[in-house]
């Protein structure tokens, strides 16, 4: 009945999607004229090498360069004539504000007490509470026992200071999120004004976000906060209006048809339906904000960031280890809290059940309010006690771990490390960096047009213009190197782990809680294991941005090839196609439109990896981030690593992209794309 | 008052760029496939008219594609239609302010759908209950009456169920209930029965047309099912791409199909259920016998067809003591055995 209760799809595009093969001709020869491309880029790389390669040495500026330097000065000065940096100043100080007031709550000693208003044991009791209330009582015990484990690795301070900087933010987003989330959700004018803004800002590495943030707000919690919750807004935005619009349109007719209004419409029928994906929503925020309150430490961030970023610069594996275990112990209880609690939501509880809850709850209260009073009367019960003493133990183990496989297994670390550095890392770098900029340049743009047609041209000759406006352009390439090389391995990875949890029941069963757990962990946590293996190189960066990436695209490859249709395979099957055959004649190619989905999904975790990658090794433009924090003389050339990164992003992107939707009207393209993730994720 | 409950004029409904500009003009007049090549729009409702008698039920039938669901959404403009004219009790529909529609939504009509549309988040009694909330109901009201609906729609006990726990009938008889309990004059069913399994499907027919005995509402029914709208309708509407074919009593549609369209759709029909005598008579002729048994001409053939295999002479029909013309075995046994030939006498 499609074309009676909808309208229908324009009759050409609905028409070519219903036949299979015979549209692979194009695609086909767009690849050879892809290989061509690539072919005349390798043979002219030759004669030219080193000519025109637009080198810029560490400590040089451009005149670009040392205006975005200076514009933080002139931002500075201009405050106290600009309503509108006062305005920001303002919420800053709001903000500021309200977190210390948390801090001293229950992280920072709250003066005159030498210790915060709720001890320890307060909080875990209240944190456990709530947990119980939301999620049930496993999850209660996993509460506790994750707070009893923050402080026994002797980072209870660091730990509730990260808790504080999250949950601002996500508050925030929440607040402003779910009404636009909302507003989206039931309006297409909103969707098409909003869903570009959010594709442009969820393209972006958390990385980027940074530095101009220090432009406007004076680093500090402040600053950790609005630029965690920027980051951590488009989750909950796309979420929401995901779930109010995926209310069955009969349902909402036959609202409609009992004389429904709108307002009720939203209060009785689409809310209480979007619940669950809206709590899906805040799950997918506070892990977001989780992970950039972490990295908020360069912006000067109270919380666990620092101690890691700390022990990572000095290359000390067991103090890094131990500080991201405990922000994996977090990622995990809020992710495990917060999905039992979405699920625990449309459940229907008899009326037993919920009087036993009541008194349970009220039981647990009580006994959360005297934890609480304790908690102040008593020393060992406000500041952590010593003993028992986890942390250094597992220290020292991480440490061993670490020694034992660069004394022992540096054969084979260094023999893959090499293998990978010269045979595919190195002539990759030569090419892409060594070559003539207009040649590269030129290779880009032809590319775009092949791979995505001849829309993205602009936005290619836009992207290119903007790296050599920064000024960039060789750290940009070698950025570029490591993410093409981390993104082939991922997609190696990807496509046969992929592939073989596609076929078997027992494998995925097995792989999946493993990748779910992965991906809640703040990206910057898979640097520790990186750098404990393969020390500070540009390899570490890849390896971790490997690791980061895998999950995420051996998930979207593996669905890719379950979506593929069983009837088709059963009629290979009966055909007599042998596993191999079907593998490779039915289900990949017809899964390739998931696979290039997966390869940019994989793509953009690999390149936000790669320059965070900078901290240990991986030089270029995520050196230059890190650069512009810590020297003051360089702080503008950060900006501009910044704006390159962002234009190396949009670029990638847009040719990921490209690959696998061509043909297709833009909106609708990236709102599948990311409707199919956010299912994902869900 | 009239005796019209539903009044159907020109409607049109038209998909794509500048519809409004098709109802009327020559583009009108063109099939489907040549109005999609040349506009790029879709006439999912062209050019329909017909009117609903109070207490009627009045079924629309199509294969899919044909515009029924289009058709039945537009009379409360839950489709806004492209041009037209709908009338129900006497008020024009499409004239009606955002606020009087939402009135006429609430109080007059009410709809079932094919596939529920119930809030799994609530009870059955609120599902129930939902149409008088509303409109603004206090609680407890809306809950006496809804325990009523619950009665006659035979959910007694499912008060305090969620739909995700009931049967697919059982939930249709939710949407069925909470479409009653705002007592409305019209009551619309888009194909409400499809997504059920066949026995429960039969249940289901037979609890409307118990329905309709005891609240003697307008139905108007949209079904692709031509037994269904056998069994259920009063009157007949096939639909064919957008446009009506024919409009008929079930013993019309089988008996006098209006093109080929109508008769493939009922080729496979046992027509001893749905024809009566008028269908199969014939005048008498010299020699035929006329002191046999007498029968109205609306008796259903098989049910008439007992009497005359047993008699011995040809059966007279019989209206108002006039006599219609007579029936003997052979013309019966045409009918059962012969089903080919009936279209012939049929047209006769």
């Amino acid at each position: 009945m499609s074309v009676d209760t909808t309208a229908p799809a324009p009759p050409g595009p609905a028409t070519k999607e219903q036949q299979p093969p015979p549209v692979d001709d194009g695609p086909d020869r767009r690849w050879w004229f892809v290989a061509g491309v690539l072919a005349i880029l390798v043979v002219l790389s030759f004669p030219l090498r080193g000519v025109a390669t637009l080198p810029l040495a560490r400590s040089d500026l451009t005149d670009f360069q040392t205006w975005l330097g200076e514009l933080s000065d002139k931002l500075e000065n201009a405050r106290d004539s600009s309503a509108i940096l006062r305005g920001l100043d303002k919420i800053s100080t709001v903000i500021e504000n309200v977190a210390v007031f948390l801090q001293e709550l229950i992280s920072q000693p709250a003066f005159p007490r030498p210790v915060p208003e709720i001890g320890w044991l307060g909080v875990l009791a209240v944190a456990t509470w709530i947990a119980l209330a939301v999620a049930g009582w496993r999850m209660a015990v996993l509460t506790g026992v994750s707070f009893a484990l923050f402080g026994m690795l002797g980072y209870w301070t660091d730990s509730m200071d990260t808790l504080v900087v999250t949950f601002m933010a996500v508050a925030i987003c929440l607040v402003i999120g779910i009404p636009i989330g909302i507003w989206m959700g039931r309006s297409s004018r909103a969707t098409a004004v909003i869903t570009p803004v959010l594709d442009g800002l969820q393209t972006l590495p958390s990385f980027v976000y940074l530095l101009p943030i220090t432009l406007f707000f004076s680093i500090g919690v402040a600053a950790a906060v609005i630029v965690t919750l920027i980051y951590a807004l488009p989750p909950v935005i796309r979420i929401t209006a995901h779930g109010i619009r995926s209310v069955s349109t009969e349902t909402i007719e036959a609202m409609q048809s009992a004389g429904t209004s709108r307002s009720q419409m939203l209060r009785k029928v689409q809310l209480p339906m979007a619940r669950r994906t809206i709590i899906v929503g805040v799950n997918q925020t506070i892990m977001a904000a989780l992970s950039m309150a972490t990295i908020a430490a360069f912006v000067d961030g109270p919380g666990l960031g620092k101690p890691v970023i700390k022990a990572l610069e000095s290359l000390d594996v067991g103090r890094a280890a131990t500080a991201g275990l405990c922000l994996v112990i977090m990622a995990i209880m809020l992710d495990r809290v917060t999905t039992a609690a979405s699920e625990r939501s449309v459940a229907i509880p008899t009326d037993r059940a919920k009087r036993t809850r009541v008194i349970v709850l009220a039981v647990g209260a009580v006994v959360a309010v005297a934890c609480v009073i304790l908690s102040r009367r008593q020393l060992n019960l406000a500041e952590f006690p010593d003993k028992p003493d986890l942390g250094t133990p597992f220290a020292k183990l991480a440490d061993n771990v670490s020694s034992f496989f660069t004394d022992n297994l540096s054969g084979l670390t260094n023999g893959i490390k090499d293998a990978l550095t010269y045979g595919l890392l190195n002539p990759l770098q030569t090419l892409l960096a060594q070559s003539p900029w207009w040649l590269v340049a030129a290779t880009l743009l032809a590319l775009s047009v092949l791979i995505s047609g001849i829309r993205s041209l602009l936005t290619s000759i836009v992207c290119i213009g903007v790296l050599l406006g920064t000024g960039l352009w060789q750290d940009s390439m070698v950025t570029l190197t490591m993410t093409l090389v981390a993104t082939i391995l991922t997609m190696v990875l990807a496509l046969v782990l992929g592939v073989w949890m596609a076929q078997s029941r027992a494998v995925d069963l097995s792989i999946r809680p493993i990748l779910d757990a992965a991906q809640v962990v703040p990206p910057f946590v898979y640097l520790v294991p990186a750098i404990a293996l393969f020390g500070a190189t540009r390899f570490t960066a890849i390896v971790a941005a490997m690791v980061y990436a895998s999950p995420v695209a051996i998930k979207l490859v593996c669905d890719a090839i379950r979506g593929v249709s069983p009837t088709v395979v059963e009629a290979a099957q009966s055909a007599g196609s042998n596993r191999w055959q079907i593998i490779t004649k039915v289900q990949l190619p017809m899964a390739r439109k998931g696979i290039a989905l997966a390869t940019n999904q994989g793509m953009l975790y690999v390149f936000s990896m790669v320059v965070i990658g900078g901290l240990v090794g991986a030089g270029a433009l995520g050196y230059l981030v890190v650069a512009g924090f810590s020297q003051n003389e360089l702080y503008g050339k950060g900006l501009a690593a910044g704006i390159a990164i962002v234009a190396l992003a949009i670029m990638l992107d847009r040719m990921a992209q490209g690959s696998s939707a061509r043909r297709k009207p833009a909106g609708n393209k990236s709102r599948s794309k990311w409707a199919r993730i956010s299912q994902l994720v869900g | 008052m009239t005796d019209t409950a539903v009044k159907v004029d020109d409607l049109w409904k038209v998909f794509g760029p500048k519809a409004s500009k098709i109802p009327g003009s020559p583009d009108g007049a063109l099939s489907r496939e040549e109005l999609r090549d040349k506009t790029g729009c879709v006439a999912a409702v062209k050019d329909v008219s017909f009117e609903v008698k109070r207490g009627e039920v009045f079924v629309v039938m199509g294969l899919s594609g044909s515009g029924k669901s289009t058709l039945v959404r537009c009379l409360t403009r839950l489709i806004e239609p492209t041009a037209g004219r709908v009338v129900i009790d006497d008020h024009d529909v499409l004239k009606m302010s955002e606020s009087s529609l939402r009135r006429l939504r609430r109080n007059h009509v009410a709809m079932v759908f094919q596939h529920f549309g119930l809030l799994p988040h609530r009870r059955v009694i609120d599902n129930i209950a939902y149409g008088l909330e509303v409109r603004g109901v206090g609680r407890k009201d809306r809950h006496a009456r809804a325990s009523e609906i619950l009665d006659l729609v035979g959910l007694t006990g499912n008060a305090m169920s969620y739909p995700d726990q009931l049967s697919g009938g059982m939930q249709q008889r939710v949407g069925l209930g909470r479409a009653l309990a705002v007592d409305p004059s019209l009551l619309l069913f888009d194909e409400p029965f499809s997504a059920l399994d066949p026995l429960i499907r039969r249940d289901m027919q037979n609890e409307v047309i118990r329905l309709h005995h005891e609240v003697r509402k307008t139905m108007i029914f949209i079904t692709h099912d031509l037994q269904e709208a056998l069994k259920l309708g009063d009157r007949i509407l096939i639909m064919r791409d957008g446009e009506v074919v024919q409009v008929g009593t079930p013993d019309e549609v089988v008996g006098a199909p209006a093109d080929g369209y109508v008769r493939d759709f009922v080729s496979e029909v046992p027509k001893s259920h749905v024809l009566t005598l008028k269908w199969v008579m014939r005048p008498p002729s010299d020699g035929d016998a006329l002191d046999g048994p007498e029968l109205p001409p609306t008796t259903v053939v098989q049910k008439a067809a007992r009497l005359v295999l047993d008699s011995d002479k040809p059966i007279k029909v019989v209206e108002d003591g006039r006599l219609l013309g007579i029936v003997t075995d052979e013309d019966i046994l045409r009918v059962i055995v012969a089903e080919d030939t009936v279209q012939e006498s049929g047209a006769a």
